[in-house]
């Protein structure tokens, strides 16, 4: 199989090739465990008690029980329940980071972070039911922060950001079946609790558990990408490059990548101080400084600062290839512990900077919101030092980057449909939804994955749907992708999307001044910042009056990876939505469990799971969702 | 002749192999297929433990073979390739090759009441079970070269203990 689709990717590997460097890559190690295990496939296997490893054999020859009793069902539940726990543990822990930062520059404990957008400190504080009047920034802030971390632990009540962002009829919904959290991290330690040997053993719910978990998950998300709002801007559109190459070979290329705005927003700033950019040149580099953005820390950056996006998750380990990275700077999640071999083979500098996130090979600056810009110059200067090493002879850069307009916040859109028309920002998109001009809207997440050609089932998908009138949204490295193919410029409008999208899609980008149509994916943001659509979907629902569930609006990850992504996927399905998986997920070994998830979970919340490998039968089932929920609210299909 | 081969100090015993030669006789030949159909398909080789060891045992399609010398029906026979195979119509369910068989390998079906047992997978290059095992101890060997090279390993730890 073909690695990439990313003619860049290609280049940097066949160039290493030729060179005849042999060290693998995420594809070659994932050739060397072909054959991957079936049970786990199956999610038939359990190692949650030293009585096992217990594995259940699907023919039905060998043992239909665990030691302790535990059926197929029971065991494929509760991986699903762990994952979805992880990939909230994921986001709690970012979103945590978040909070206490803002809570130390509200206390004047971290002097290079200050509340940046105070329009948005007023929302989140109304939604958060902070009062505001009379208060400075700081003292709101405070609150807020506060407000946040006491999300996290064990309450007695349920979450203000679950409550004060969801429709009501979803709130009801969750009350009733039992899943509305109370406590962000109280619900990821019941999951674990629940799942532990001889607790849960009831597979649905198991797996009611996991959605409780989820909805904790997307609570954490929302406060996550609300607190960087406050402290980094709401981000709005903004001109970039992506792709490999926006590496610069007269430049100090710095790379950022992991997840998280608070170190890689201080970068960006302090990147631009004279003082290094001095250094930068006297050490040879004419081109000063280019920071460049990886994974979702790329978005980050991208989005509110414009820094181009050299790559995406699985191919992370390329932009070392180019010989031309100097320091790739890490903080947490989808850091592959493989760059620092790779790293080790060039003079690139693989920095860790969280206390959590450390890799044996990776030289380490402890990151401290206190002292967060000194941490910063001095990366910038070690990768000063590491250009000094660099063999031009190694320079593999590809010429291929493409301009992308990202930055499309929910205020963002809002924005710029509030100027197509006077009497309320969501009505050109309901009247555009309504007449068919849009059919629906998708929301592309997700990662990249060994396991499909990268870019493969996005690019596939995305044609589709966009041909057929579907408003695509992206994050993540979903976003990743759009952006290094160039479908996140005007021209992708022009070429892909259907004649009713393509309208809207022009007269939105006129009035807002964008001197062409929108791009054909709206780049909402990283991949915790998926809740930026769910703002946009929980307004044109309440504008409709109708639950979510009822919208035209599905949600696709075509290559999925993480267990975030599995946490996301859950919680989006309990809001009502379609959710495509493109990978096979561990559940096929209970047909209660894939049953459940994939249809009879539909009747509980509305959403459901459709698990489809071919992209293009995946999106004729999202097209055939959307289809069925215009006939349902009365619109032509 | 090439013969599936066991190194059983490195079986993990995680089964890979019986997944695999399952999903080999069923319908789909998928994974994901196969623990679907109805009925289920049926494995032809077998993790056992005994002790420190566990190793898959599997026919072995010998040259002198009990089982179909022990055949009455003609359903047992030896194919072009020499491997020991079926004519699952002939099969009367009289269970003289499983008492016959020293290795234990042939089994029931579950449902048609004929004999099941290893085909080598002879409409493939190389088994099922040789394929899908993750630590290479069931391997493909040629038994005419197989003494040669234990007869060379034999010249190494001389060498090594010299």
């Amino acid at each position: 199989m073909e690695q990439s689709k990313d003619r860049a990717v290609m280049v940097v590997i066949d160039g290493v090739k030729k060179a005849g460097y042999r060290f693998p890559l995420a594809w070659e190690r994932y050739e060397a465990q072909l054959p991957q295990c079936s049970f786990g496939e199956l999610g038939l296997c359990c190692r949650h008690c030293l009585q096992g490893p217990c594995r259940i054999d699907p023919f039905g020859d060998g043992p239909q029980h665990g030691v302790c009793g535990a059926t197929a069902d029971v065991m494929v539940a509760r991986g699903v329940a762990r994952a979805v726990a992880a990939g909230a543990a994921s986001h709690a822990g970012h979103a945590k980071h978040v909070a206490h930062t803002l809570l130390r520059a509200a206390r004047g404990e971290a002097k290079d972070y200050f509340v940046k957008d105070t329009a948005k400190l007023q929302a989140v504080a109304r939604k958060a039911g902070v009062a505001t009047e009379d208060k400075t920034p700081e003292a709101i802030a405070l609150e807020v922060a506060e407000k946040a971390l006491a999300e996290f632990s064990e309450r007695e009540a349920p979450l203000a950001w679950t409550l004060s962002t969801l429709p009501e009829q979803r709130i009801v919904i969750f009350k009733k079946l039992g899943v509305l959290p109370y406590g962000v991290d109280s619900a990821i330690s019941e999951v674990m609790h629940r799942t532990t040997y001889g607790v849960d053993a009831e597979p649905l719910n198991i797996l009611l558990g996991a959605v409780k978990c989820a909805i904790a998950d997307y609570t954490a998300c929302h406060i996550a990408t609300d607190l960087s709002d406050i402290l980094f801007g709401t981000p709005g559109p903004v001109s970039a490059r992506a792709n490999l190459g926006v590496i610069k070979r007269d430049a100090v290329n710095i790379a950022l990548h992991g997840h998280n705005p608070l170190l890689s927003d201080i970068m960006v700033q302090v990147a631009r101080e004279p003082e290094l950019l001095d250094r930068a040149r006297a050490a040879g580099a004419s081109g000063g400084i280019n920071l460049v953005g990886i994974c979702c820390t790329g978005n980050e950056v991208l989005m509110r600062h414009g820094v181009p996006l050299a790559t995406s998750s699985v191919s992370q380990e390329t932009a070392i290839l180019t010989g031309a990275v100097d320091a790739m700077v890490v903080d947490y999640q989808c850091v592959m512990p493989s760059l620092a071999s790779v790293a080790e083979c060039y003079h690139s500098k693989l920095i860790t900077t969280m206390p959590i996130a450390k890799i044996a090979g990776a030289q380490h600056f402890q990151f401290d919101e206190a002292s967060a810009k000194e941490t910063a110059r001095r990366i910038v200067e070690a990768a000063i030092e590491a250009f000094h090493r660099r063999d031009p002879a190694r320079v593999n850069i590809p010429d291929v980057s493409y301009s992308a307009v990202a930055g499309f916040s929910a205020e963002a859109i809002v924005g710029a449909l509030a100027q197509v028309s006077g009497e309320g920002p969501l009505k050109p998109l309901l009247d555009n939804i309504v007449s068919g001009n849009i059919a629906g809207v998708c929301l592309f997440a997700g990662c990249n994955t060994v396991k499909v050609t990268q870019d493969a089932n996005y690019l596939a998908m995305v044609r589709e749907l966009a041909r057929n009138n579907v408003l695509i949204l992206c994050t993540g490295c979903a976003a990743g992708t759009f952006a290094r193919h160039g479908l996140m410029r005007p021209e992708a409008t022009e070429e892909y999307a259907g004649p009713g999208l393509k309208g809207v899609l022009e007269a939105v980008g006129e009035v807002a001044g964008l001197g062409g149509p929108l791009p054909l994916v709206l780049h909402l943001g990283s991949c915790v910042d998926n809740s930026r659509a769910v703002d946009i979907a929980v307004a044109v629902a309440g504008k409709l009056g109708v639950d979510m569930d009822k919208l035209p609006v599905v949600a696709s990850a075509p290559e999925p990876v993480t267990e975030k992504a599995v946490a996301i996927g859950t919680w989006a399905v309990a809001l009502g939505i379609p959710t495509h998986v493109g990978v096979v997920p561990p559940i096929h070994g209970s047909r209660l469990v894939a049953g459940t998830l994939t249809a009879g979970i539909k009747e509980l919340f509305g959403g459901y799971f459709i698990a489809e490998s071919d992209p293009l039968k995946a999106a004729q089932a999202l097209l055939a969702a959307i289809k069925e929920r215009r006939r349902a609210l009365g619109l032509a299909a | 002749m090439d013969q599936v081969y066991v190194r059983p100090e490195r079986c993990m015993g995680c089964r890979s192999c019986e997944i695999a030669c399952a999903v080999q006789h069923s319908r789909s030949k998928t994974l994901f297929g196969a623990i679907r159909e109805e009925p289920l398909p049926q494995k032809r080789i077998f993790v056992e433990a005994a002790e420190k060891i566990r190793m898959p045992v599997f026919c072995r399609h010998c040259d002198d073979a009990p089982c179909l010398a022990a055949c009455i029906t003609g359903c047992l026979y030896r194919d072009e390739k020499g491997f020991v195979r079926r004519k699952i119509e002939r099969c009367i369910g009289c269970w003289s090759c499983i008492m016959a068989c020293p290795f234990g390998v042939i089994i029931r079906d579950r449902r048609k009441r004929t004999a099941v047992k290893c085909d080598r997978c002879h409409e493939l290059d190389v088994p099922a079970c040789v394929a899908a095992c993750p630590t290479r101890a069931l391997v493909l060997v040629d038994v005419d070269a197989l003494p040669k090279e234990k007869r060379r390993q034999v010249v190494l730890r001389e060498a090594e203990g010299a």
